[in-house]
């Protein structure tokens, strides 16, 4: 990168406040009266399916739609009436949002020249935006000569010139490859937490939401399922569809007793307390279970045969056939190495908390399971 | 890019499948805005139609109606002039050969040329513009000559489709040019040329019936033309419908049938044009 | 897996023993061969013949007749009926056009008014004249408007008729290709509708909008059958000249001078065409 990032005395971050929003189009409910409140300087990570409500939420806080009920507040002041325009919040979209007639800083210093700033100041702080995200060397050239990656690092200087209160994110990096979306990333996260913004991020990928969040909301058919920080939203989801939405999870049957589930002889505690006893499905995640010490053994709820070895760089994925059902497994490569398919192993279940969802009702599960 | 856009075509969907809002304010401005737009518009393009129509069902007097040049389209016959219904016959043969031979020469040349002579697709465009622009009189002038040695052979009107192929051009390659630039032609042939088709193949059986919406418009808008088209005819002294109105209305003037059979061949060509928008439409899936 | 066993897709034969391919662009023969003969050729006979003189000599002189009076008479008349009715359709084409493009793309209006459009865009000659006539003219239906009549109102509103869908056919790809989130951006980034216009839509429309204009133009130029039957002031119109040279009914019976009166539009025509190329371009880029 390039000379060091110039931090800007920006004013102090402001707390958003999101209050029964409600929109529907036609007969189809995109919001369901959600409630949100991103904190000063946080950044809150909108995750979910297409279809859920996320991009709704932001736009509406855009202002670029209206809600059909609710309300919404920046820093005390209710904002739901105010025209997008005079919201004073700065958008990052997917794709295609850079002029393609104006250069790299014109682009950038556009706001400031609707706001009036005289031409030289407009440039400079232009620029300094640039060498933020680290590309002031492209400043005269065009949109459509820099690749999908530098163009959204664009897009953040020029939603950032504004010194807004409020950062939004719309899938920014959906559209750009694996490589640059993870380095991307990081760099937006590192960018918004030196500027210190409130920002509201919207993605359907979990790896993403997960790394950078404050905290993330996982949302479906218009309702947040859960809003918690990351580690929380991944080993104690609230429901099913946020276990099985973030991270992959077996579904094995097991019993309730005493606050406690049996799974396969092995007992494990629960994320809820107060679960009634009886047949329950778990959700157990696959880095949970790990090869037993005595890894060959004949016989065993946990003993079975390897269906097939997922090599994936520093972990493996290994299916097992355990007879009545099949479970996945989520190994360190070097434990997995001995293995391929046909191998006896037994395995082992950490004793990490599961959620559970009573097994006797087979459309609850269904639904849960978001079929 | 197409230059022009055709009848039926729909603009590529937005990236969400869901629909897009806008602001209410906003969204109340534009529906106003459209609104007089059409109306005014609309009254500008009915108002001389109507008249047309109306002067159709003139009668003898001033004001009264009648229903006779419309009756009288079958067998009007002018002075020194063939019969109306031959120019009729004549003009619509013209334009279904016209239509044929553009669709020969220009869907196999452009999805060649998609394939695998991009860099002539420049000149292609350009070519295929230029005959908006060249004064029918500068073809008439041009090719002259030769059409004074055909109609030596006292070959018919049907000569005429020869230079209408070259006036439907702008129309009918920005038709093909945006039905082509819809479907991934690339892909979709080497699939086919994969799994052992001939080109021939690839262009009839595999990205014809994928551009079946464009071929229809460049067709209907070919057809607009040739209906519609006098000077060149008029100029070569040959008899298509035009020039037989015309010539009706000068030795005639207030022949009621003139107006009847404009109002005919305009109705004509827009119901044709109003059924393509909707017969050619790709039956969408959810959203 | 061994890489002798896989075999190139594409059914090709094996490179060994292949014969001489022909090239790719043969392929575009026939078009360009068509084009040539019709289009091109005749075109080019005209720009040559109009430097000859009736014996077959080449006489450049010719090219003084242009600055004829009565030769320039015409053009100019020419000029201003295309001037203006290009104007007026490529602005009011445009409004059409986005009336259009801002609506439902699979509604009832658009397929409507893009029908209208293909049809009345071909419409405009004899049909048209007829129509007016009808409306406006002697015995005409609505009013009869004396200021029709006069050059070149009247023929400028003629012209417009057909010009307006033109511009429609012409311009609409350039709006549907303004991406939506340009708008939201500006939106985003403080811009009233009014500035969103002056900085992002307006500058990114210009060049399809000046090339629809100058396809206007060459348009008008060369729109001769709306004249004829008009049956008015038609002398000032130089197509109409062109035909009453060739049929040495009046005026000047010299048909090489008629060549050079079809040559004079060719070149109008030719810096027309030019700019248009030019200007796509850059609209292109853009709006792709």
């Amino acid at each position: 990168m390039t000379a060091a990032p110039v931090t800007r005395t920006a004013r102090a971050a402001v707390e958003v406040r999101l209050e029964g929003l409600s929109r529907h189009y036609g007969a189809v409910v995109a919001l369901d009266h959600l409630d949100l409140t991103l904190e000063p300087g946080e950044l809150i990570a909108l995750l979910g399916p297409s279809g859920c409500g996320k991009t709704t939420t932001l736009r509406l806080l855009a202002g670029l739609e209206d809600a059909d009920t609710g309300r919404i507040t920046v820093a005390g002041k209710d904002i739901t009436g105010v025209s997008a325009a005079k919201r004073d919040m700065g958008m990052v979209f997917q794709a295609y949002s850079l002029f393609p007639h104006m250069t790299v800083r014109q682009n950038v210093a556009f706001g400031l020249r609707l706001r009036k700033v005289g031409t030289a100041e407009r440039d400079q702080r232009a620029l300094e935006m640039l060498e933020l995200v680290g590309l002031a060397v492209q400043a005269d050239r065009y949109p459509h000569q820099l690749s999908g990656g530098q163009q959204q690092r664009v897009a953040l200087a020029r939603a950032l010139a504004i010194e807004p209160q409020v950062l939004l994110l719309d899938e920014p990096l959906s559209a750009l490859d694996a490589k640059v979306r993870a380095q991307l990333r990081d760099e937006i996260r590192r960018i918004q937490l030196e500027v210190g913004i409130t920002t509201l991020f919207v993605t359907h990928d979990q790896e993403e939401a997960l790394a950078i969040a404050d905290r993330v909301g996982v949302m479906r058919d218009g309702r947040l399922e859960q809003l918690a920080p990351p580690t929380e939203v991944y080993s104690r989801p609230a429901t099913s569809f946020v276990a099985e939405f973030v991270g992959l999870s077996n579904r094995l049957a097991g019993e309730v007793t005493g606050g406690e589930v049996t799974v396969r002889g092995v007992t494990l505690p629960l994320v809820e307390r107060d679960v009634p006893g009886g047949q329950v499905v778990a959700l157990v995640r696959p880095e949970a279970v790990t090869l037993a010490s005595d890894a060959a053994a004949e016989s065993g709820p946990l003993t079975g045969t390897v269906i097939a070895v997922t090599f994936l760089g520093a972990t493996s994925r290994v299916t097992v056939d355990l007879g009545d059902t099949t479970v996945l497994a989520q190994l360190p490569t070097s434990d997995a190495a001995a293995l391929s398919a046909g191998s006896r192993v037994t395995l082992a279940i950490r004793r990490d908390p599961v959620l559970v969802s009573a097994a006797s009702d087979p459309a609850a599960l269904a639904a849960e399971a978001g079929l | 890019m197409a230059a022009v856009t055709s009848v039926g075509e729909t603009p590529a969907p937005a990236a969400a499948s869901r629909p897009r809002g806008m602001h209410a304010g906003r969204r109340r401005r534009l529906n106003a805005f459209r609104y007089v737009v059409f109306t005014v518009f609309g009254l500008f393009f009915l108002l001389p139609l109507l008249a047309m129509v109306r002067f159709s069902f003139e009668g003898a007097k001033l004001g009264t109606w009648s229903g006779a040049a419309w009756k009288q389209i079958a067998s009007y016959q002018g002075e020194g002039v063939p019969p109306l219904l031959s120019s009729i016959e004549i003009t619509l043969e013209l334009a279904v050969i016209t239509s044929v031979v553009m669709l020969v020469l220009l869907v196999p040349t452009m999805i060649w040329v998609r394939l695998r002579v991009q860099w002539l697709a420049r000149t292609m465009e350009f070519l295929s513009l230029l005959p908006l622009t060249i004064p029918a009189i500068v073809l008439v002038v041009g090719l002259g000559p030769i059409y004074n040695r055909i109609q030596h052979y006292s070959l018919s009107a049907l000569m005429l489709f020869w230079i209408y192929v070259v006036l439907a051009l702008p129309y009918a390659y920005r038709a093909l040019a945006a039905g082509l630039g819809a479907i991934d032609v690339t892909t979709l042939s080497e699939a086919a040329r994969s799994l052992g088709a001939s080109w021939f193949t690839v262009m009839v059986r595999v990205i014809a019936p994928n551009m079946r919406q464009a071929i229809l418009n460049a067709l209907l808008l070919t057809f607009a033309l040739v209906l519609g088209e006098f000077t060149i005819a008029f100029l070569l002294l040959y008899n298509n419908l035009q020039v037989e109105l015309y010539s009706i209305s000068r030795n005639t003037p207030n022949a009621g049938v003139v107006f009847s059979t404009s109002s005919a061949a305009l109705a004509f060509a827009f119901i044709l044009l109003l059924i393509l928008s909707y017969a050619g439409r790709r039956r969408r899936g959810r959203g | 897996m061994s890489a002798a066993a896989t075999t190139q897709t594409g059914a090709r034969p094996a490179r060994a023993g292949r014969r001489p391919s022909v090239p790719s662009w043969v392929g575009t023969v026939p078009f360009l061969a068509y084009v040539a003969v019709f289009l091109l050729w005749p075109t080019g006979i005209v720009v040559v013949d109009s430097f000859k003189n009736p014996a077959g000599g080449w006489a450049f002189a010719n090219i003084t007749r242009l600055g004829d009076p009565l030769v320039r008479g015409y053009f100019i008349g020419s000029f201003k009926l295309c001037v203006l009715s290009s104007l007026f359709g490529a602005v009011l084409g445009a409004i059409l056009a986005y009336a259009i493009a801002s609506g439902d793309p699979d509604g009832p209006m658009r397929r409507l008014y893009l029908a209208v459009s293909g049809v009345l865009a071909q419409f405009g000659g004899v049909t048209l004249a007829f129509a007016f006539l009808v409306l406006i003219g002697p015995v005409g239906l609505l009013f009869h408007a004396g200021w029709f009549y006069s050059f070149p109102w009247g023929i400028t509103v003629i012209y417009t008729y057909f010009q307006i869908p033109l511009m429609v056919l012409v311009f609409l790809p350039a709006i549907d290709g303004v991406k939506i989130q340009w708008r939201e951006a500006s939106e985003n980034l403080g811009a009233s509708a009014w500035q969103y216009w002056r900085y992002v839509g307006g500058p990114l429309l210009m060049p399809a909008f000046l090339g629809g204009l100058l396809l206007l133009f060459a348009n008008a130029l060369s729109a001769f059958a709306t004249i004829v039957a008009w049956e008015n002031q038609i002398a000032y119109i130089v197509p109409q000249q062109i035909s009453t040279a060739m049929t040495s009914e009046v005026g000047l019976s010299n048909v090489n001078v008629a060549d050079l009166l079809a040559l004079g539009m060719v070149i109008m025509v030719a810096i027309v065409m030019t700019g248009y190329a030019l200007l796509q371009r850059r609209a292109a880029r853009w709006l792709r």
